[in-house]
């Protein structure tokens, strides 16, 4: 990978090839910026390019898996974790961490199955509302109090997990989707793929130019990369961290809302765990934990990277499920191995 | 900029003092910045000029005085309100965010936007050129800022300093990891600067700059000011005199130290040898040799590189050139400080709270922290061996602590340095490395590791010591070796150890003989 991807950096930058010339220090600095731009590709670009690869390696190994059904089923399923991830990328962009995602989608999933005995729009309303209004709370703690966000969403995810509990009487009840109209916002969908996919690929949309374009985005990259630095240049950085928390809460309310309408039922045990998930396709995706680096569209990679992979694995068929889990924790180490080099060659000074 | 403005200072301390649990850091400090001018603010380590700045900046909150911009009085509750107030500080390392680029750093906050509310990349990219372009700075703005060298970075928050309307720029130590052409070039735009009306409080230690750009200085002492003037009035040497405290026509003829002179300095080999340090913006071949028994003097301003050739000897700071040879043996330079500590050097490091004791250890366990494995068989420590141990050292240094198992930091700060000597003592060292072993101690404490000094020599233990205190530099030291922005200044031997002829070395008027060192090479 590494070698067609260097030709690619001086293809686009339409340098030169290093000259035949003894290393004198301007080729030094030719290879050291070489060297620093084919880092940042890769930072940014390294999960698109696996899951280049990983694709057409599905599409050569297995006739299966370059079928219109095959997918649509990954982007289907993938497109919930991706609606989460969204959120977890703002909030480690900006130097935090949540950890009540997983909880909250879960939530989110029996609030929306329980509103929605009052019709569509009680069925989004009440999640987005209840899961909104714990990540705003999440965010004032780590934002005006100066709480550690690991701790507090932490505790996040624990107390909105008995939240959970509660308004399912732990578990034992049900709540079935009775609105039409909502069940078939999971399920149905134009040109064959379903609605959650659209909106996820609207809100990632939003998400690059929110991120991008905005004083907003500008913030969150700036707080996650000096906050010091940041509050001095008059960035609000309370009101950014508080922002980001809210999102988060947000978009796991509504992707889980949205996976009650797939499924149409508040079902109360998926979900557990996927705040790991998110972690994990946020950091594969090239944003970095300590904040401050990253972006959407790697992310999505990310998301799809994950999918990819567990459907391959579904294609060799004698696998258990247990060996996809393994194989994205090794992806993932990976990933954050190479973080850890890329991190050393770009900052040389 | 009429001739009426200029009365009246754009930035002004009135008597400020501020203190802290322990130490006056201000002691009514008035300093007046007028408009337009490059004001040069000096002073050795605790004279006073980062509280000063912090002050000037919103960090620190004066408890006596007041700090006026433009005639009228302010009260800055936060750096952010000091920044809106136009006072904008340019650190190296703090002041914009790394990974975002050049553009969108020098322009956060007040991003050119398109009619949806947008951030205008076009225009964003193109205005952050132009306002570089001003001040005569190249660089590519949509890389990420931490892909710039720092003197760029530097000029980058300058210029966003700039474009906020900043009225006065404050740099501390701007220059110390430029190279010669980026200070060029930063001390340009600072002259832009000048002829755009914008004041700079400039921190410097190389006084060569200083000379270079400041119309004015100010020197602190002490948390006073010890002078205030048009800096082309001052001559070098009395700059430094007035730095130090030491007047120069003053000539000491009996100290009130406790050392006691001349040491046995035999003719002997050196049982250290450092050989052309060398470490990019820190040291420039640095060489400095000490014979058993002789305490060798390092002098020099802050910022000379005494504590670093001191790191450097241990192996506590990386260096790209030089070796350091200990009793005949080449220590390996890419060894960290275990191999130095086994070769017998040993360093009393400048900053003890952070470099040296273990707060919520013992005496006893910060004693015997460096001496373990020495101490111990197949893995094990006797703890009979670590209990005489102690005793001998406690005895010895007259540590006085309440027993061996009182908790470090509850002991005076000179009882903490005798800990602090008894572990590396304890080791059985042949140099000893100490950094300004006496600061912030009381002065009965200061004699007695004075005395302590005085004997470990006279033990034929070879020390290097490094001092602010001129004084005792003169009267500790057999020879004394002067450091000048990293390189040899200078080397006083016998009787040309004075006060005065360090300070005519630091000045750089040539009373050293710099070549000294080959004679014991």
């Amino acid at each position: 990978m590494t070698d067609p991807t260097a030709i690619t950096t001086d293809g686009a930058t339409g340098r030169p090839a290093p000259s035949a010339g003894p290393s004198s220090p301007s080729a030094d600095a030719g290879a050291a910026a070489r060297r620093e731009r084919l880092g940042h590709l890769l930072q940014h670009h390294g999960a698109s390019l696996v899951l280049l690869g990983l694709a057409v390696f599905g599409t050569v190994a297995f006739d299966a898996f370059a079928t219109g059904a095959n997918l649509r089923a990954i982007v289907v399923s993938s497109s919930f974790l991706a609606i989460v991830a969204l959120g977890m990328t703002f909030v480690i962009i900006s130097g935090g961490i949540d950890l009540s995602v997983g909880s909250l989608f879960v939530l989110g999933g029996v609030l929306a199955a329980y509103g929605s005995r009052a019709g569509l729009l009680a069925a989004l309303a009440l999640p987005l509302a209840v899961c909104g209004a714990i990540g705003l709370l999440q965010g004032v703690l780590i934002g005006r109090l100066g709480m550690a966000p690991f701790i507090v969403t932490l505790a996040g995810l624990l107390g909105v997990r008995g939240l959970m509990l509660a308004v399912s009487d732990e578990g034992a009840t049900t709540y079935l989707v009775e609105d039409r109209a909502f069940a078939s916002l999971g399920q149905d969908g134009p040109f064959g793929v379903t609605w959650p996919v659209w909106i996820t690929v609207a809100l990632a949309a939003a998400g690059v130019v929110l991120l991008q374009r905005t004083g907003f985005g500008q913030n969150v990259y700036a707080v996650g990369g000096n906050e010091e630095a940041a509050s001095l240049m008059g960035v609000p950085v309370v009101r950014t961290k508080i922002l980001v928390y809210l999102l988060s809460g947000l978009l796991a309310g509504l992707a889980g809302a949205l996976n009650a309408a797939r499924l149409s039922s508040g079902v109360t045990i998926l979900g557990i765990g996927l705040e790991l998930d998110a972690i994990a396709a946020v950091v594969i995706g090239g944003t970095l934990l300590t904040g401050g680096v990253g972006g959407v569209t790697g992310t999505m990679a990310g998301v799809l990277l994950l999918g990819v992979i567990q459907n391959l694995i579904n294609q060799v068929g004698n696998l258990t499920s247990a060996v996809q889990q393994v194989v994205s924790g090794a992806f993932l180490v990976l990933v954050v191995v190479a973080q850890r080099v890329l991190s050393r060659t770009q900052r040389l000074t | 900029m009429g001739a009426a403005d200029a009365e009246i200072p754009v930035l002004e301390a009135d008597g400020v003092s501020k203190r802290f649990p322990g130490v006056l850091a201000l002691d009514e400090v008035s300093f007046a910045l007028r408009p337009g001018e490059v004001h040069a603010l000096v002073g050795e380590n605790g004279a006073g000029k980062s509280t000063l700045i912090k002050v000037f900046t919103g960090a620190h909150r004066p408890d006596g005085g007041r700090v006026l911009v433009e005639g009228r009085p302010v009260a800055f509750g936060s750096p952010l309100e000091a920044r809106r107030a136009g006072i904008s500080a340019v650190h190296q390392e703090v002041g914009l965010v790394p990974d975002m680029s050049v553009a969108r750093n020098l322009l956060l906050g007040r991003e050119p936007r398109t009619r949806l509310g947008l951030i205008d990349l076009p225009r964003l990219h193109a205005e952050a050129e132009r306002t570089l372009a001003e001040l005569g700075v190249r660089a590519d703005v949509r890389a990420p800022l931490r892909t710039l060298g720092v003197g760029t970075r530097q000029m980058v928050a300058l210029a966003r300093a700039v474009s906020v309307r900043a009225r006065v720029v404050i740099m501390d130590e701007p220059t110390s990891s430029l190279e010669p052409r980026e200070v060029e070039t930063l001390f340009g735009v600072v002259r832009e600067l000048r002829d755009r009306g914008i004041s700079t409080v400039y921190v410097s230690h190389r006084l060569d700059e200083l000379y270079q750009l400041c119309d004015r200085v100010t020197v602190l002492r002490d948390g006073r000011v010890a002078h205030t003037g048009p800096l082309a009035e001052l001559d070098r040497l009395r700059l430094i005199s007035l730095m130090l405290g030491r007047d120069v026509a003053e000539v000491r003829a009996g100290g009130v130290t406790r050392f006691s002179g001349e040491h046995a300095a035999a003719a002997e080999q050196p049982v250290l040898e450092a050989r052309g340090l060398t470490r990019r913006h820190v040291l420039n071949g640095v060489s400095v040799s000490v014979r058993p028994g002789e305490v060798v003097g390092l002098g020099g301003l802050l910022g000379a590189g005494r504590s670093e050739t001191a790191k450097a000897i241990v192996g506590a700071l990386p260096l790209d050139e030089g070796e350091v040879t200990v009793a005949g043996t080449t220590l390996r330079r890419r060894r960290p400080v275990g191999a130095a500590i086994r070769a017998g050097v040993s360093l009393l490091p400048e900053d003890r709270k952070a470099e040296g004791i273990v707060p919520g250890l013992s005496v006893r366990e910060n004693i015997a922290l460096a001496a373990l494995p020495r101490l111990a068989r197949a893995g094990l420590v006797s703890e009979a061996r670590i209990d005489a141990l102690v005793e001998t050292f406690m005895r010895r240094l007259r540590i006085k602590a309440s027993s061996p198992h009182q908790r470090v930091d509850e002991l005076s700060g000179g009882n903490q340095q005798k800990v602090l000597l008894a572990r590396w003592l304890a080791m059985n060292p042949r140099i000893l490395l100490l950094d300004e072993p006496t600061r912030g101690i009381d002065v009965g404490a200061k004699a007695e590791v004075q005395a302590l000094v005085d004997e470990l020599a006279r033990d034929g233990l070879g020390v290097l010591l490094i001092s602010s205190d001129l004084e005792e530099l003169v009267e500790g030291s057999d020879r004394v070796v002067v450091l000048r922005d990293g390189t040899v200044a200078g080397q006083l031997g016998g009787g040309e150890v004075t006060e005065d002829r360090i300070m005519a070395v630091i000045a750089g008027d040539g009373a050293g003989d710099p070549s000294g060192e080959e004679r014991h090479g």
